[in-house]
């Protein structure tokens, strides 16, 4: 079973490719065409270091979500004698400030971090995308009194109205998902307008009026899936940008309530000490590393995934 | 180019109007409600009910609306009663501050990024290039506040060549006065903004390289040099310019998580104390005169682009 490139949807599992099967099908390019899917997930197979960081992400999960399994910590009871132990056989990145061993805290800190930005991102973008298709299509005063309100969205500093949705809301790990999403599904719905723009005019969404389709059937069945590249991409960076602010409203002490975690709230333990002049670097390292390597392998995806479904690059 | 302006501003104006309303609705979401937020949860109904009607929060959405607007007009964001000090006064004695901070950073790292996004346009897919994106990379996945940590964690805890705080003081001569402790948060901020400008400068620089223009200079015998600086650059650094008055949330942004690790008391930390403290005044005053200078910014960006372009006709 070959690796499926984030986003694809159940349907094409089974159609994805190998790299070893990539030059099979290159063969018989000639005769038969093949899904946008397919061929971005060609040129996706070709950089290395989109498949290195589908492979980092891939560990990252598996680590959070079976980790624990193997290796068992106690994270729900504080631990007043282990209190910042340095790292040692016992606990591998020693134990954070009230006694918590730190690589089981890692693990539990990164489920929240993972659930909380997949399913932001998948919020924003399904609302997103329906929205700006929506507006896009109908087009006139109405679509341009609903880019205002995307507009006036988007003025507002992202991270001050998430912050103060977070003192409202006092949020555990679902309303945080509706926290994030809330306002970053605008930005989804400008790009998704964008596209639409030029989507609409294409004759097979005007056949579909021809023949007497209603509106939702051609944004549903014939403008979204004809966007999917722009939308795969931005669900690809929507998910690195909501682990950053979940991280960011933790590090504030905003985010979920203890004694949950995720790894921005871990890091602001350290921030306490270093302050006061003591460095327990493991504190700092472990989940601040985890942060730089999720967003940085999501951002390498996003990036590649955007040079698949760019139809120049498509070249065969 | 008249018309053009006038739309544009009566858009700005409609989005004025929507955030205004928005923010006012954000008032009734705290807990309780407003007056339960100031007062706190132990209220009396008797008490809530009473400051509910001086307040006017007893009144029809659109009467408070009007009348909230019409103190806006005259300056009044509202009284924080846990700083027993009024919103425009914070402002006034925090945002130069902060506006130090931000110009320092975004200055260090325009003089950083323009040059290194060139370079990387120019010698595109060579070594130089790949590491310097995947600095930038790094620097569009590392948060802001892990930076503040690591700088504070190498530069003043490891070597003591820096202080671990921002200079403190009210006026904006006390935090100049200490430049020595001003020099990891500007690193801080300006290493993330960096990332931003570079790969921006890169990717426009590369975008303008296979223009017309480009190619018609090389025909007349312009040197490659004069055709960099003299085209290329010039027109790459004008959309520069224009992100940067769209970067004004970024900028806001990046601030606040700056002011908190380095305690830099600027309106950042004053924001995030008021988060602390469910102050719901200043929460909401910082927020929309952060959104009031986005919108401007955005106007201003839209128009300085038509102005600096002759090719851009808004029609």
């Amino acid at each position: 079973m070959a690796i499926i490139p984030p986003g694809a949807d159940p349907g094409q599992m089974d159609t994805a490719l190998t790299p070893d099967e990539v030059s099979d099908v290159t063969a018989i390019a000639a005769e038969k065409p093949r899904s946008l899917l397919r061929r971005g997930w060609e040129v996706f197979a070709e950089n290395r270091l989109a498949l290195v960081s589908l492979g980092m992400i891939v560990f990252i999960v598996l680590f959070c979500f079976v980790g624990p399994l193997i290796y068992k910590t106690n994270q729900v009871n504080t631990n007043l004698t282990d209190t910042l132990c340095p790292p040692s056989a016992a606990h591998p990145l020693g134990c954070d400030q009230v006694g918590y061993d730190q690589l089981g805290r890692l693990m539990v800190g990164g489920q929240v971090s993972l659930e909380v930005g997949f399913a932001a991102a998948i919020v924003a973008v399904f609302i997103g995308t329906l929205y700006g298709a929506f507006s896009g299509f109908i087009g006139g005063p109405v679509d341009s009194f609903l880019m205002r309100i995307v507009d006036a969205g988007l003025s507002i500093p992202y991270l001050m109205v998430v912050i103060i949705l977070s003192v409202i809301f006092h949020p555990d790990t679902v309303i945080m998902i509706f926290i994030i999403a809330v306002f970053y599904w605008l930005g989804v719905a400008r790009l998704v307008r964008g596209e639409t723009l030029s989507l609409r005019t294409r004759e097979y969404v005007q056949a579909v009026k021809v023949i007497g389709g209603g509106r939702s059937r051609a944004v549903v069945r014939h403008i979204v899936p004809n966007a999917i590249g722009t939308i795969i991409v931005q669900t690809t960076f929507a998910i690195a940008d909501s682990i950053l602010i979940l991280a960011g409203l933790g590090f504030l002490g905003l985010g979920v309530q203890p004694p949950a975690t995720d790894w921005g709230d871990m890091l602001s333990g350290g921030l306490t000490y270093l302050q006061s002049g003591t460095n327990y670097w493991w504190l700092i390292y472990p989940p601040g590393i985890a942060i730089i390597l999720t967003c940085i392998s999501f951002n390498f995806i996003g990036d590649a995934l955007r040079d698949s479904f760019e139809t120049r690059l498509q070249r065969r | 180019m008249t018309g053009f302006l006038i739309r544009r501003i009566l858009q700005a104006l409609l989005v004025l109007f929507l955030v205004t309303v928005f923010t006012l609705a954000l008032v009734h979401l705290f807990p309780g409600g407003p007056i339960k937020a100031l007062l706190g949860q132990r209220a009396t109904p008797q008490q809530v009910a009473y400051y509910n009607n001086l307040y006017g929060f007893d009144k029809p959405f659109y009467v408070q609306y009007l009348k909230w607007v019409g103190q806006l007009l005259h300056g009044n964001l509202g009284f924080s009663t846990k700083l027993n000090q009024s919103v425009t006064s914070l402002i006034a004695q925090d945002l130069p501050k902060t506006i130090i901070l931000v110009a320092l950073g975004t200055v260090v790292s325009l003089l950083f990024g323009i040059p290194l996004g060139l370079y990387q346009a120019v010698h595109r897919y060579t070594t130089g290039d790949y590491i310097l994106t995947g600095i930038s990379f790094l620097g569009y996945a590392t948060p802001t506040f892990f930076v503040g940590l690591l700088l504070i964690e190498w530069f003043s805890i490891d070597i003591h060549l820096f202080p671990p705080f921002a200079p403190q003081g009210t006026t904006v001569a006390q935090i100049l006065s200490d430049p020595r402790a001003l020099v990891l948060p500007v690193a801080a901020y300006s290493f993330v903004l960096y990332a931003l400008w570079s790969r921006y400068m890169r990717s426009s620089v590369m975008d303008n390289l296979v223009q017309d223009y480009v190619r018609t200079a090389r025909a007349k015998g312009a040197s490659e040099r004069r055709v960099l600086w003299g085209h290329v650059f010039r027109n790459s650094l004008m959309s520069i310019i224009t992100l940067l008055g769209l970067s004004l949330p970024t900028l806001v942004a990046g601030a606040i998580f700056i002011e908190v690790v380095f305690n830099y008391p600027g309106m950042g930390l004053a924001f995030y104390n008021a988060a602390l403290n469910v102050d719901y005044q200043v929460l909401l005053g910082f927020t929309l005169i952060a959104t009031l200078a986005t919108i401007i910014g955005n106007l201003l960006a839209d128009v300085s682009y038509a102005v600096l372009d002759p090719r851009v006709r808004y029609n």
